[in-house]
């Protein structure tokens, strides 16, 4: 199905369901109608299917080919490793019984086929977890967070309500409060003995800076901060849980809500004024839909961005040949800043299997999860020369770590700017530092340290 | 040398526009643009080839002249 509504297409008409309050969408499209619904409790919402895993029936994983579980403690600190242990171990495609049936591809050509085929393999629900998706619960092709748990025709309609916001030239402007924002942090770290003082790369630095930049583009109090990281963490690594029992998310849309009546009422030049006043043919979207949009850009920009500026740091932390390389000739920045995200993309995404398919070999059931390593796809031997080695001047580097097809990541622009940024204020504060002890890293589908001691060795 | 952009595979991933600002230009959307007609300049071929090789979902592609 094409991700566009052509001149085939009549629609969308928007009515409202007297009582319920939801809004019912339809489309015209090549004499077939299709009908959605959009709404605090859609018909099915709740329906949740349990599905029949529990981490404590399985331990620690023994075989990541054919027990993979990303939220294995192990598994993200050593994730090149388990990459290139199992396909050399002749696996393009690890599975698991867990979570009711999972799939990984770990080849760059069935990451990028599999995120092209959305017929076959639906972002209705994007987090493998114990808890999936019913037939009626987030309807398709809308889901719970339009446009990133959308499919074809509707997701490219969320995504062109988002993608102004985003522009290249939108974000570009706010180049120079991010580095105000980064000289802040380096600056609250005190009093610096080189040689001597540790700070922690991620916890003083690199997890303020994208929940602080999110938070002012969206007019969110500051004060408000931890919250938010608080509830990023409770999606994303919190995947055991038993479904329903997630009051985090419930307390933060009751919160979102708050504030968009707050804009209601005050409304200002923010992210959130322009998703309130952004039209879907004539109709303003509905605060529903906005709450799903702003928590969609929390979750989606702030631990994959501090993710990716905390793997940077960390890794300058050991190869002081790059630090330097960067000190001497900040113009490999352009190639740098993109072999940082090959080399250390955050980002998973999960899909949901529509129909049973045989995907070159593999006998995918209906509602099988598909768990799209976008990180293993960019250290694939077959598309990327010596992959495991960080080259701080490639050249040709086609990664994945913004994703492929209709669901690159919409924050893109943004990401590279924190991320440039970042790394390029800290390294000026302090040219010279080394890891001073163990680095914790992040459990899930968000790839990242949590935890970088740092010993500062020379300050500017 | 010549350059082309299709503009169905192109997901706004920026990265030509990066690379090669005097080649492209990106819209109010992020997707890209091309910016010259027939053959890029001496120049510029350097920066053209990079772009090519950068862009995710080979949206770009070179063409040597005869």
């Amino acid at each position: 199905m094409t991700d566009t509504l052509d001149e085939n297409t009549t629609g969308p008409d928007i009515r409202v369901d007297p009582e319920t309050g939801n809004k019912i969408i339809t489309w015209d499209r090549n004499g077939e109608t299709m009908e959605f619904i959009v709404g605090s409790k859609p018909e099915g919402t709740d329906v949740w299917q349990r599905v029949p895993y529990d981490a404590a029936d399985y331990g620690p994983v023994a075989d990541f080919a054919t027990d993979f579980d990303h939220a294995d403690p192990a598994y993200n600190p050593n994730a090149p490793e388990v990459w290139k242990a199992v396909r050399e171990g002749g696996c393009p495609i690890a599975h698991s019984d867990r979570y009711g049936g999972m799939w990984v591809p770990l080849t760059h050509d069935t990451v990028h086929e599999i995120a092209y085929d959305t017929d076959h393999f639906s972002s209705r629900s994007v987090v493998p977890s114990v808890g999936r998706p019913g037939d009626r619960a987030l309807p398709a092709p809308i889901g719970l967070a339009p446009p990133i748990t959308s499919d074809p025709p509707f997701h490219a309609v969320a995504r062109r309500l988002l993608l102004p916001a985003f522009a290249p030239k939108v974000i570009e402007p706010w180049e120079s409060e991010i580095r105000l924002l980064c000289e802040r942090l380096l600056d609250e770290m005190g009093e610096i003995t080189p040689g001597e003082t540790v700070i922690d790369a991620a916890v003083q630095y690199a997890q303020h800076i994208p929940v602080n930049v999110v938070r002012r583009m969206l007019g969110f109090p500051e004060q408000d901060e931890a919250m938010f990281r608080e509830m990023v963490h409770e999606v994303l690594e919190r995947i055991n849980e038993e479904p329903g029992t997630r009051q985090t998310s419930n307390d933060f849309g009751a919160y979102v809500q708050e504030q968009i009546a707050d804009h209601r009422e005050n409304p200002r030049d923010d992210l959130t004024n322009f998703l309130m006043n952004t039209e879907l043919d004539g109709n303003k979207l509905g605060d529903e839909v906005v709450e799903g949009m702003i928590i969609l850009l929390l979750v989606a920009g702030v631990d994959t961005t501090w993710s990716a500026i905390g793997s940077s740091l960390w890794h300058l932390a050991q190869h002081p040949e790059d630090h330097q390389r960067l000190l001497d000739d900040p113009e490999v920045m352009t190639f740098a800043l993109e072999e940082f995200l090959r080399a250390y993309a955050p980002v998973t995404m999960g899909r949901l299997v529509t129909e049973d398919v045989d995907f070159h070999g593999c006998p995918m059931k209906k509602d099988d999860w598909v768990l799209l390593a976008f990180p293993a796809a960019n250290r694939d031997p077959l598309k990327f020369e010596d992959p495991d080695t960080f080259v701080i001047d490639r050249e040709e580097n086609r990664h994945a770590a913004f994703g492929l097809g209709i669901h690159r990541c919409v924050g893109s622009n943004l990401a590279r700017l924190e991320l440039k940024v970042a790394i390029e204020e800290f390294i000026k504060r302090f040219p010279r530092f080394e890891l001073a002890g163990d680095t914790r890293w992040s459990v899930g589908m968000v790839r990242g340290p949590r935890e970088i001691p740092v010993r500062i060795l020379e300050t500017a | 040398m010549r350059v082309h952009l299709d503009a169905e595979k192109c997901q706004g991933h920026n990265r030509c526009y990066a690379l090669a600002p005097e080649l492209f230009d990106v819209d109010d959307y992020g997707q890209a643009m091309l910016l010259v007609e027939g053959d890029v300049p001496a120049d510029l071929q350097e920066k053209a080839r990079l772009a090519a090789a950068n862009c995710p979902e080979y949206a770009i592609t070179i063409t040597e002249n005869g």
